[in-house]
């Protein structure tokens, strides 16, 4: 069966001694890493969903989320700062990409460029967040604690607030993580541990978690900001 | 340097050889200090010897655990005041195991066995041990990560170990650890420091397995040595390979589950919690879900009864094919069936929650995926019984734990079509016909599967052979003993009796079952008892068993047979041997067994 099998087929990908998809065991694991790490955030948005599901009314996000940095107290500005945040990140996705195309192209100073601009990306996107927190908390919003009534009016559950401080913080957990990810590839760059490797997979790796730390932002965007 | 030159690079440094493989094999030449061969090792089968050793170390714990209870059960107006002297007041008092005592034993039992034992001590040994040597690989694909996941095991083993000893004890809340109970330090002593221990354990614990669980996935993928396509891999590593892949997705979602728990204890959440008055005061949660965490728990929890039993489902059918000195009938059948068992494992959680309040309709949905797991189950059962049908059988310890791993999958596997149907669960659920159910079929069969796969792979792990003598009493003490404590169990349960309550003598409907019970206590004392044997042996040979001799004892087909008898970090010490066959020709063109790395004959018949 077996034996007769690989006799005929033409591509041996699959019959050893080499990687089935071409990748080296890093990147194989990484990639299971961030499947991972999506049935998490998926656990985490599935479980909000379900609590929201069941429950009578929930803030308008479009009155929770409508200052800036610097705004008058009546400031209406509905998404304004966290479609910036979330920019910013996207764009950060942008340089990470140019890091890792620089890196195939042994390019080091392109990658040294591309990576800082990469890890300011995040602390911006860090920095915002800090400072919606900041804001959200000084309007009486925490753990446990929610000021913000439902968009009909009547009292709502703190479970706006803990669902929204939990998966935001535990995103920001993995941007922050993704920064200190980024800064020691920046330092392993610029010590030319790659050059000398003669390969920049390093970087793609850490490229692969960065992306994935910025799609899940999409779907924790869409569930507390816009829907 | 190109994508395709790196392949197979083990270390960091890229190197100028063809075969970096064989290039990784003379980097460890260098002296090895102590800390560095036994604790600190890279060696995958250090690591698997201590995964194993850490296992049976909680094994022991987890199963003295289960005597104290059954104690309390069997003689429950007894008087033990030398108990109290040796465990102290908290868990004995007047000589009476206390009710808060035997709720901890239950729940530690259970976490202990369920996680440390079957799943770190069970996948942990033979995926480290038997994945590089059987696909042909000098070493996992990252040995460091492999380090560290043992030493996260071995972290979460010291604090689930240290909650035993916290005043106010340890977590009794069950092992499934459902909230208001797990999330209210005020509803339960266990509840406080034992439960934050419990969670921090667990946690650790998740740590563990996703490490080795990503190693194990890259290692079978990538690293398989020429000619071992996954067609060829033995069924082991086809089961270990899926155990992994449950892991790696499973465990996830517990993992978000306890971060919500967490908050709920300490930061004032209510994501679990609702509705709520413990000792007459009126909590302010509100909104949360309790059912909520069940779904959490259980898209993990059921997940997890397969990643017990999957690998001791691969080795069984690798030690029935070899004693039974024919190949393994429907070896594709094999992989097929393992995969549908892996998919419908992550479509059938509910059915722990039938009687929850779950809505009817979804309910019969999940019975019907329930009952169709049956499906690829029987597909294996039938499959092993084929393989043993007019074979040469060979029995050793080894061969006789999976025929008895066989035995208790069939008995342990019929009463879970009784289970799935929800109409019945209303009566069934919660009493100790599921107790019996999911100990014979994924407890007691796993452990059987253990211990086949200790005693058939030993030899090759410590170059001695187990005293025989000693195997065959343990065996069959323990199969009869495994029968007679939990086949009564099912009788009891049909009565309706209930499961995690401390004293049924003081039930009317239950005074019926004290000798029963009594009598299931002593037989647990008894088996118990009888693993010290099996303990004995493994130590005792390890430093005084017989020798082996022979590189290939048991006339098998796999690759870790053509390593030598004490193989050193990097398994072979010259080339990395080439594959041409599928794993199972025992028995053919009048041959005993080919192995693997044998050619292809020009005239030789395709089986």
């Amino acid at each position: 069966m077996s034996t007769l099998t690989t006799a005929t087929v033409p591509t041996k990908w699959w019959s050893g001694g080499k990687s089935p998809f071409n990748v080296e065991y890093g990147k194989l694991m990484m990639w299971y890493f961030l499947m991972s790490d999506a049935f998490t955030f998926g656990a985490f948005l599935i479980a909000y969903g379900t609590v929201r599901f069941s429950t009578n009314g929930w803030p308008d996000p479009n009155h929770v989320f409508k200052s800036y940095p610097f705004a008058s107290e009546s400031t209406f500005a509905p998404l304004v700062f966290v479609s910036i945040m979330t920019f910013i990140l996207i764009i950060s996705s942008v340089t990470m990409v140019l890091a890792v195309k620089a890196g195939q192209e042994m390019n080091k100073r392109k990658v040294v460029v591309n990576l800082i601009l990469t890890i300011i990306g995040g602390l911006a996107f860090l920095s915002c967040q800090a400072w919606e927190w900041n804001h959200l908390h000084h309007e009486g919003a925490w753990w446990g604690h929610n000021p913000f009534l439902n968009a009909d009016g009547t009292q709502s559950t703190t479970n706006f607030t803990n669902f929204f401080f939990t998966i935001t913080g535990f995103h920001g957990f993995h941007v922050f993580s993704g920064v200190i990810i980024n800064i020691i590839m920046l330092i392993m760059t610029l010590n030319g541990v790659f050059e000398k490797r003669g390969h920049y997979l390093m970087i793609e790796k850490a490229g692969l978690y960065w992306h994935f730390v910025d799609l899940v932002w999409v779907f924790v965007f869409t569930c507390f900001y816009l829907i | 340097m190109s994508n395709e030159a790196v392949l197979h690079a083990p270390t960091t440094t890229i190197t100028h050889h063809h075969d970096a493989h064989a290039d990784h094999g003379h980097e460890h030449h260098h002296h090895e200090t102590f800390i560095t061969k036994y604790v600190f090792s890279q060696d995958h089968k250090m690591i698997a010897k201590q995964f194993l050793i850490t296992g049976m170390v909680w094994a022991v714990l987890g199963g003295l655990m289960s005597v104290l209870f059954r104690l309390q059960l069997g003689y429950p107006d007894a008087k033990f005041p030398w108990l109290q002297d040796l465990l102290g007041k908290f868990w004995v008092e007047d000589g009476k195991i206390t009710a808060q005592a035997y709720y901890a034993l239950v729940t530690t039992h259970g976490t202990v066995l369920v996680f440390f034992v079957l799943t770190a001590g069970l996948s942990g040994t033979f995926a480290n041990f038997l994945i590089p040597l059987q696909i042909g690989a000098r070493d996992m694909a990252s040995p460091f990560m492999n380090m560290l996941s043992y030493w996260f095991f071995f972290a979460a083993s010291c604090v689930m170990l240290s909650s035993l000893f916290v005043e106010t004890g340890p977590f009794s809340g069950g092992w499934t650890a459902y909230p208001p109970l797990s999330a209210l330090g005020q509803a339960s002593p266990g509840s406080k420091t034992g439960m934050d221990l419990w969670l921090i354990a667990m946690a650790l614990f998740v740590v563990s397995s996703l490490l080795g669980g990503l190693n194990y996935i890259a290692t079978v993928l990538n690293m398989r040595t020429k000619g071992m396509s996954m067609t060829r891999m033995p069924l082991t590593i086809w089961a270990l390979f899926f155990t992994a892949v449950l892991g790696v997705l499973s465990f996830p979602v517990l993992f978000s589950g306890f971060i919500l728990l967490i908050f709920d204890r300490n930061f004032g959440t209510s994501f679990y919690l609702s509705d709520l008055y413990v000792n007459g005061v009126t909590l302010p949660n509100e909104g949360g879900s309790a059912i909520l965490f069940q779904h959490l728990f259980w898209f993990l929890g059921h997940p997890e009864v397969y990643i017990i039993l999957l690998p001791a489902m691969g080795m069984v059918s690798e030690i029935l094919s070899t004693n039974a000195r024919k190949p393994i009938f429907g070896y594709i059948a094999m992989i097929g069936s393992l995969f549908a068992i892996a998919i419908l494992a992550f479509l059938v959680w509910a059915h722990h929650m039938f009687v929850t309040g779950l809505n009817p309709f979804l309910g019969s949905i999940f019975v019907l995926l329930t009952l169709l797991i049956a499906v690829p189950s029987a597909i294996k059962v039938f499959n092993w019984l084929t393989t043993l049908w007019r074979g040469n059988i060979r029995f050793t310890p080894g061969m006789l734990f999976a025929i008895g791993f066989v035995s208790l999958f069939i008995s342990g596997g019929l009463t879970g079509i009784w289970l799935g149907n929800s109409a019945l669960d209303i009566h069934l659920h919660d009493t100790y016909f599921v107790i019996a159910h999911f100990h014979i079929v994924m407890g007691v069969a796993s452990m059987f599967g253990m211990f086949a796969g200790v005693y058939h792979w030993y030899p090759k792990m410590y170059g001695r052979y187990l005293n025989n003598t000693l195997a065959y009493t343990h065996f069959w003490i323990t199969l009869i003993g495994a029968y007679l404590i939990f086949w009564p169990m099912h009788y009891q349960g049909l009565a309706g009796m209930p499961r995690r309550y401390y004293d049924y003598s003081i039930w009317e409907s239950f005074k019926q079952f004290a000798e029963l019970n009594r009598f299931i206590s002593t037989v647990a004392m008894v088996v118990f008892a009888t693993q010290l044997l099996f303990l004995f042996n493994f130590f005792y040979s390890i430093f005084k068993g017989r020798k082996v001799t022979n590189q290939n004892p048991w006339g098998s087909t796999t690759l870790e047979w053509t390593a030598p008898i004490r193989p050193g970090h990097g398994n072979w010490p010259g080339e990395i041997p080439e594959v041409h066959r599928w794993a199972y020709d025992y028995g053919k063109d009048g041959r005993d067994f080919v192995p693997q790395t044998e050619p292809v004959g020009a005239n030789e018949s395709h089986h």
